[in-house]
C-alpha cells in the first residue's frame, strides 16, 4: 500500500538507483507529507542508506527524480539537512565539538568567510538543545558514541532546515541519548519541519514515527504508520529478498546494462 | 636482428648468467608479490625496499666487506625491522595504515641515504658499487653475488611451493584459516620473511624504488586474466620471467640503458595491456560489451516494434514503411538505417521497394521480446507494487536480460498470465 | 651563510610540505603523495628537454601535470579496472618512474639531471645558484626564492580556504550534501603536492620529499588534537628536522636531505614515545 499525499515535502519519483550496475532500488515512487516525522524501515541491505543518498545526490541515480517542496535539491539546498552516519566519518580527527557543529553553518557562509560571532552562538544554541553545551571545548576523539551523535545532530540543528535526513542516527547510541535525539526531532516536527529517519529498530516504530516507508529494494509500503506497520507488510519487507529481483539484477550487472537507458 | 641471435645463443658466459639471475629474482618476487596482493598490502614490498638500504650500510660498515652473504643478512634484518614498526605504529596509534606505510619507507631510506653518503665520504676504498642497490644493475649478477641470489630465490619458491596451501588461506581467509586451527603467527612470519628476502634479492636488479613493482605489477597484471590463485601465480611468473629476459637483453643491444627501469616498464607494459585488453575483466572488452549490448537492444526493440504494428493490423508479415515504425517508438534516423541493416543481414527482416517485413525468424524474435516486456511489466505491479503507468521504461531494459530459464520461473510465479497490466495479450 | 641559506631551504621546503602532509595523513592519502613524489619525474624530465633548462616554468607545469595525471589514473584503474587502490598506487608510480628513469638516461650526456639527484637532490649546491636582478645584483639563491613563492601560495590556499579544507577532509559526504565540492578540492590538493615535490626536488630529492610530507604531519597528529595545532606544530617540527638535519649531517659529513629525515624520524619516535608513556 503506497499512498501518495498532496503537496509533499519530499516526492521520489520512478527512483531507480544501481551501484556497480547493479540495481539496488527498483522504480521507487513514493511522497512524504510535510510536518511528519518518517522512518524508513527494512532489512539490512534494503537500500535504505542508498535511499537518503540518492536524494542528497551522494549517488548517481539511473531514472526518476526527486524534487524537494516541489523544487530541485540545487534550489533548496540551505533548507536541507543531512545527517550522515556516525561511522561515515574518523572520530580520531583533530578537531573539537564547537568545529564540527559550526560547519553546519559552513553552507550559508560562502567562500572566504570565516564563522562569525553569531555563527557561533547558533552552534552553542544547537549544542545547549542537544545537551553538550558543556562539552563544546572537547576533542571529538573523546566522544562516546552517544555524544558524537549528538554532535551529529547539533551541526544539523544549526543549518535551520525545513527538512531533515537522519541516517541510523539511533545506531549504538545510549538509552538517555536515543530519547533526547527522539524528543528533539519531536519537537522539530512539531515545529512543522520534516523529519526522515532511517531507522532498524521495529520496536520503537509506533511510537516513533507517523509515517513509515517500509523497503526492500523496491518500496513495499509507504503510508501513516497505523495503516502500513501491520504483520502482513512486514512480512513482506523482511520475508527475504525476491530472489527473481535480485537474479535479474545480477544479469544486468553482469551484462553491464544501464539499468535503464536514459531516453 | 643479429643481435638477437647472439644473445640467445648465450656465447657469452655472461650473459647467460645475468639472464638466469634475472629470471629467478622476477620469478620469485613474482610469486611472492601474489601473496601480498591478495592480501592488499601490495605496497608492503615498497616498505621493505626501501627499508633494506640502512641494514645494506649497517652490514658493509660492521664488516668492512662487500660479501653478498653479509649484506644479505644485514638487509633482511633491516626489511624485517621495518615492517615490525609499521605494524606497532598502526596497532598503538590513531595513525592510519597508509601514513604508518610512508613514514616507515621514506625514514628508513633517509636514515640509508645518511650512511651511504657517509661511507662514501668516508673514503673507504671497498665502498664503490654500494650504490647499486639504489637503482640496481642486473649486469653484475656474476660470481657470488649471483650464486647467493639464486639460492635465496630457490629457497623463496620452494617455501611457497611447500606452504601453498597455508599462504592461500591465511592470505584469503585468515579468521577461517585461525577457526580450523592453523598457527597463524608462524606462518604469517614465514611469509613475511620470504617477501623480504625476495625484495632484498630483486633489489641487486631493479633497485630500490623500482623493486615495488616487481612484486605488485605482475600479481595485478596476471590478476586481470584469471580468478584462480594458482593460475595467477603461474601467470604471474611468466610475466615476470619474460620481463627479466626482455630487461637482460635491451641492456645487452643498448649497453647504456639500464635493466632495472627497462624490466619495470616491460611489465608496465604487460600490465596496461591486461588491464585494458583483458578477456572478461579488461576496460576495452568491458566496454565493447556495452557497445554490442547497446546494438543487440536496437535490433530487439525494432523487432518488437514489427511485432506491436502486426498485431495492431492483424497481419504480422504484410508490409511495413519505416515511418510507421517511427509511430510506434522514436529511433534516429541512423539508428533505423544501421538497425534494420542489420536485421536484413540476420534474416529477421526482408525489404521489398522500400518497405519492410518480417521473415518468419523476425516475427518469432519480436514476439518473445514483446511476450517478455509484458511478463515483467506484469511482476512489477504484482510484486513491487510500481504503478502500471511507471512500469514501462523499466521493462524496457530488463526484457532484454530475461534467460528462458527466467522467463519459465516469471511465467510460473505469475501463474501463467494471459494479458499484461495494461491489458494487452502476453503472447505465447 | 651558507649554512644559513641552507637551513633555510631546507625549512622551506620542510615547512610547505608539513602543511600539505597534514592534509594528506588526515585524508588517508598518504601514499598518493609518495606516488605524486616519484611520478614526477618523466614530467621533469620531458619539461628539462623541452625547456633545456632546469627551474623553469616549464618544470613546473610539466611537473604539475604528472602529478595530477598520477591521481587521475590511481583512480581511473581503481574505478573502471577495478584494481584494488594499493596495487594501483604501485603500479602507477613505479611505472612512472621508470619511465623518468628510462628518459634521464637517454639525455644523460647533455644534462646535469642524473640518478642522484632525483634520489637525494643537492641541497649543499643551493647558495652557490643565484637569482639577479636586471641590473646584475644578486637577490639570492634561486630555490629560496622558488620555494617562498611555493611556500606563500599554500599558505594563501589554506588560510583562505581552510574552512573548505577542513570540512571536505572530515565530512566529505557532508561537504556534498551542502554543496561544497570534495573532487575539486581533492585536485587542487594534489596539485598543490605535485609543485611542492617539483620545487623541492633539486634540493632533497624525490623520495625524501615523502619523508617530510608524512613524518612531521604524524608526529603532530599524535600529540595534538585541533587542526590549527597540528598545522603549526608540523611546521615546527618540519623547520627542527632542517637545523638540526643540517647540524647532523656536517657532523657525520653525510646528506644534508637524508640527515634532515633521519630527525625527522627522531622526531617521530620522540613523539610516538611520549603517547605509549601516557597510556
Amino acid at each position: 500500500m503506497i499512498q501518495q499525499v498532496e503537496n509533499p515535502a519530499l516526492e521520489i519519483h520512478d527512483l531507480t538507483v544501481s551501484y556497480d550496475k547493479k540495481p539496488v532500488l527498483w522504480g521507487i515512487d513514493l511522497s512524504v507529507p510535510r510536518g511528519s516525522l518518517c522512518g524508513i524501515i527494512g532489512p539490512n541491505g534494503a537500500g535504505k542508506s542508498t535511499l537518503i543518498k540518492a536524494i542528497m545526490d551522494l549517488v548517481d541515480m539511473n531514472s526518476g527524480y526527486v524534487k524537494l517542496f516541489d523544487q530541485q535539491l540545487d534550489d533548496v539546498r540551505k533548507k536541507v539537512s543531512y545527517v550522515p552516519q556516525r561511522e561515515s566519518v574518523d572520530w580520531d580527527f583533530p578537531a573539537s565539538v564547537l568545529d564540527v557543529v559550526l560547519m553546519g553553518r559552513y553552507a550559508s557562509l560562502g567562500l572566504f568567510k570565516n564563522p562569525r560571532k553569531a555563527d557561533r552562538d547558533a552552534a552553542m544554541k544547537a549544542l545547549e538543545m542537544v545537551g553538550m553545551d558543556k562539552f563544546y571545548k572537547r576533542q571529538i576523539s573523546q566522544l562516546s558514541g552517544g555524544q558524537q551523535q549528538r554532535v551529529f545532530l547539533a551541526r544539523a540543528l544549526t543549518q535551520n532546515a525545513d527538512i531533515y535526513f537522519l541516517d541510523e542516527p539511533f545506531a549504538g547510541v545510549d538509552a538517555a541519548t536515543e530519547k533526547a535525539i527522539f524528543k528533539i526531532l519531536q519537537n522539530l516536527s512539531k515545529e512543522g519541519k520534516t523529519i526522515i529517519v532511517v531507522h532498524h529498530d521495529l520496536q520503537s516504530v509506533e511510537t516513533y514515527f507517523e509515517w513509515v516507508i517500509l523497503l526492500n529494494l523496491r518500496l513495499v509500503a509507504s503510508g501513516p504508520t497505523k495503516d502500513v506497520f501491520n504483520p502482513q507488510l512486514l512480512e513482506e519487507t523482511y520475508g527475504g529478498k525476491l530472489t527473481l529481483l535480485t537474479e535479474v539484477g545480477e544479469l544486468v550487472q553482469k551484462g553491464e546494462f544501464k539499468a535503464r537507458e536514459k531516453q | 636482428m643479429e643481435t638477437l641471435i647472439e644473445f640467445f645463443s648465450f656465447k657469452y658466459p655472461n650473459i647467460k648468467y645475468v639472464v638466469f639471475g634475472t629470471i629467478l629474482l622476477s620469478i620469485s618476487s613474482a610469486v611472492v608479490g601474489c601473496f601480498t596482493f591478495i592480501k592488499k598490502k601490495s605496497l608492503v614490498g615498497d616498505v621493505i625496499s626501501h627499508a633494506v638500504l640502512p641494514g645494506i650500510c649497517i652490514a658493509f660498515m660492521a664488516s668492512g666487506s662487500k660479501d653478498p652473504f653479509l649484506l644479505i643478512i644485514g638487509a633482511f634484518i633491516s626489511g624485517w625491522i621495518s615492517i615490525l614498526v609499521m605494524d606497532a605504529i598502526t596497532q598503538n596509534t590513531k595513525i592510519k595504515e597508509d601514513a604508518a606505510t610512508g613514514l616507515s619507507l621514506s625514514v628508513f631510506f633517509g636514515i640509508g641515504i645518511l650512511l651511504m653518503t657517509y661511507i662514501q665520504h668516508s673514503g673507504n676504498a671497498s665502498q664503490s658499487g654500494l650504490d647499486t642497490f639504489l637503482f640496481g644493475k642486473a649486469a653484475a649478477l656474476v660470481g657470488k653475488d649471483l650464486m647467493a641470489f639464486s639460492l635465496i630465490a630457490v629457497i623463496v619458491l620452494i617455501t611457497v611451493f611447500l606452504f601453498y596451501k597455508e599462504f592461500k588461506l591465511i592470505s584469503f581467509d585468515p579468521q577461517f584459516a585461525r577457526v580450523i586451527g592453523l598457527p597463524i603467527k608462524r606462518l604469517e612470519t614465514i611469509l613475511t620473511s620470504i617477501t623480504v628476502l625476495a625484495v632484498v634479492t630483486g633489489i641487486q636488479a631493479v633497485g630500490v624504488v623500482l623493486m615495488a613493482a616487481m612484486l605488485i605489477t605482475p600479481a595485478a597484471a596476471a590478476r586481470f586474466w584469471t580468478n584462480r590463485l594458482s593460475r595467477m601465480i603461474l601467470l604471474a611468473s611468466i610475466f615476470g620471467a619474460f620481463s627479466g629476459i626482455s630487461g637482460a637483453y635491451i641492456s645487452y643491444s643498448a649497453p647504456s640503458m639500464p635493466t632495472g627501469p627497462w624490466m619495470v616498464m616491460i611489465l608496465s607494459i604487460i600490465a596496461l595491456i591486461s588491464f585494458f585488453f583483458a578477456p572478461e575483466k579488461g576496460i576495452v572488452i568491458r566496454q565493447w560489451r556495452r557497445f554490442s549490448i547497446q546494438r543487440q537492444l536496437l535490433e530487439e526493440n525494432l523487432l518488437k516494434a514489427f511485432y506491436h504494428i502486426g498485431e495492431k493490423s492483424g497481419e504480422h508479415f504484410s508490409k511495413v514503411a519505416v515511418d510507421d515504425i517511427q509511430l510506434i517508438r522514436n529511433f534516429s534516423p541512423a539508428q533505423l538505417v544501421k538497425g534494420l541493416r542489420k536485421l536484413r543481414v540476420n534474416g529477421y527482416v526482408k525489404r521489398n521497394n522500400g518497405t519492410w517485413h518480417l521473415t518468419n525468424e523476425g516475427f518469432e524474435k519480436g514476439k518473445r521480446i514483446t511476450r517478455l516486456h509484458r511478463l515483467w511489466e506484469l511482476y512489477l505491479t504484482k510484486y513491487l507494487r510500481i504503478a502500471p503507468d511507471h512500469v514501462h521504461e523499466d521493462a524496457d531494459t530488463i526484457e532484454h536480460v530475461i534467460t528462458p530459464e527466467l522467463e519459465a520461473r516469471l511465467e510460473k510465479l505469475l501463474e501463467y498470465p494471459t494479458s499484461d497490466p495494461h491489458s494487452s495479450e502476453i503472447p505465447k | 651563510m651558507d649554512a644559513f641559506w641552507i637551513i633555510l631551504t631546507g625549512s622551506l621546503v620542510a615547512v610547505s610540505c608539513a602543511i600539505l602532509g597534514s592534509f594528506l595523513v588526515l585524508r588517508k592519502m598518504s601514499m598518493v603523495g609518495d606516488a605524486i613524489s616519484h611520478s614526477v619525474l618523466p614530467g621533469i624530465v620531458i619539461a628539462f628537454f623541452i625547456a633545456g633548462s632546469m627551474q623553469s616554468v616549464w618544470m613546473l607545469v610539466g611537473a604539475g601535470i604528472l602529478g595530477v595525471l598520477t591521481t587521475f589514473l590511481i583512480e581511473f584503474f581503481h574505478q573502471k579496472g577495478k584494481l584494488q587502490t594499493d596495487a594501483s598506487i604501485g603500479v602507477t608510480f613505479t611505472w612512472l618512474f621508470a619511465l623518468g628513469v628510462i628518459l634521464v638516461t637517454y639525455y644523460a650526456g647533455n644534462a646535469h639531471i642524473d640518478q642522484d639527484c632525483i634520489l637525494h637532490g643537492e641541497i649543499a649546491y643551493v647558495p652557490i645558484d643565484l637569482m639577479y636582478t636586471s641590473s646584475g645584483d644578486p637577490i639570492g639563491p634561486k630555490a629560496v626564492i622558488i620555494l617562498s613563492v611555493v611556500l606563500i601560495t599554500i599558505l594563501l590556499f589554506v588560510v583562505l580556504f581552510y574552512k573548505e579544507l577542513f570540512i571536505t577532509t572530515f565530512d566529505a559526504s557532508f561537504a556534498q550534501a551542502i554543496g561544497i565540492s570534495t573532487s575539486k578540492w581533492h585536485y587542487a590538493l594534489m596539485g598543490l603536492v605535485s609543485l611542492t615535490t617539483v620545487a623541492s626536488f633539486e634540493s632533497v630529492g624525490a623520495i625524501l620529499v615523502v619523508a617530510l610530507l608524512i613524518a612531521p604531519a604524524a608526529s603532530a597528529y599524535l600529540i595534538t588534537n585541533k587542526l590549527s595545532m597540528m598545522l603549526l606544530l608540523s611546521s615546527a617540527f618540519g623547520v627542527l628536522s632542517s637545523f638540526f638535519g643540517y647540524w647532523l649531517s656536517y657532523l657525520l659529513d653525510g646528506s644534508i636531505a637524508g640527515a634532515m629525515v633521519t630527525v625527522s624520524g627522531a622526531i617521530f619516535a620522540i613523539c610516538y614515545t611520549i603517547v605509549r608513556l601516557k597510556k
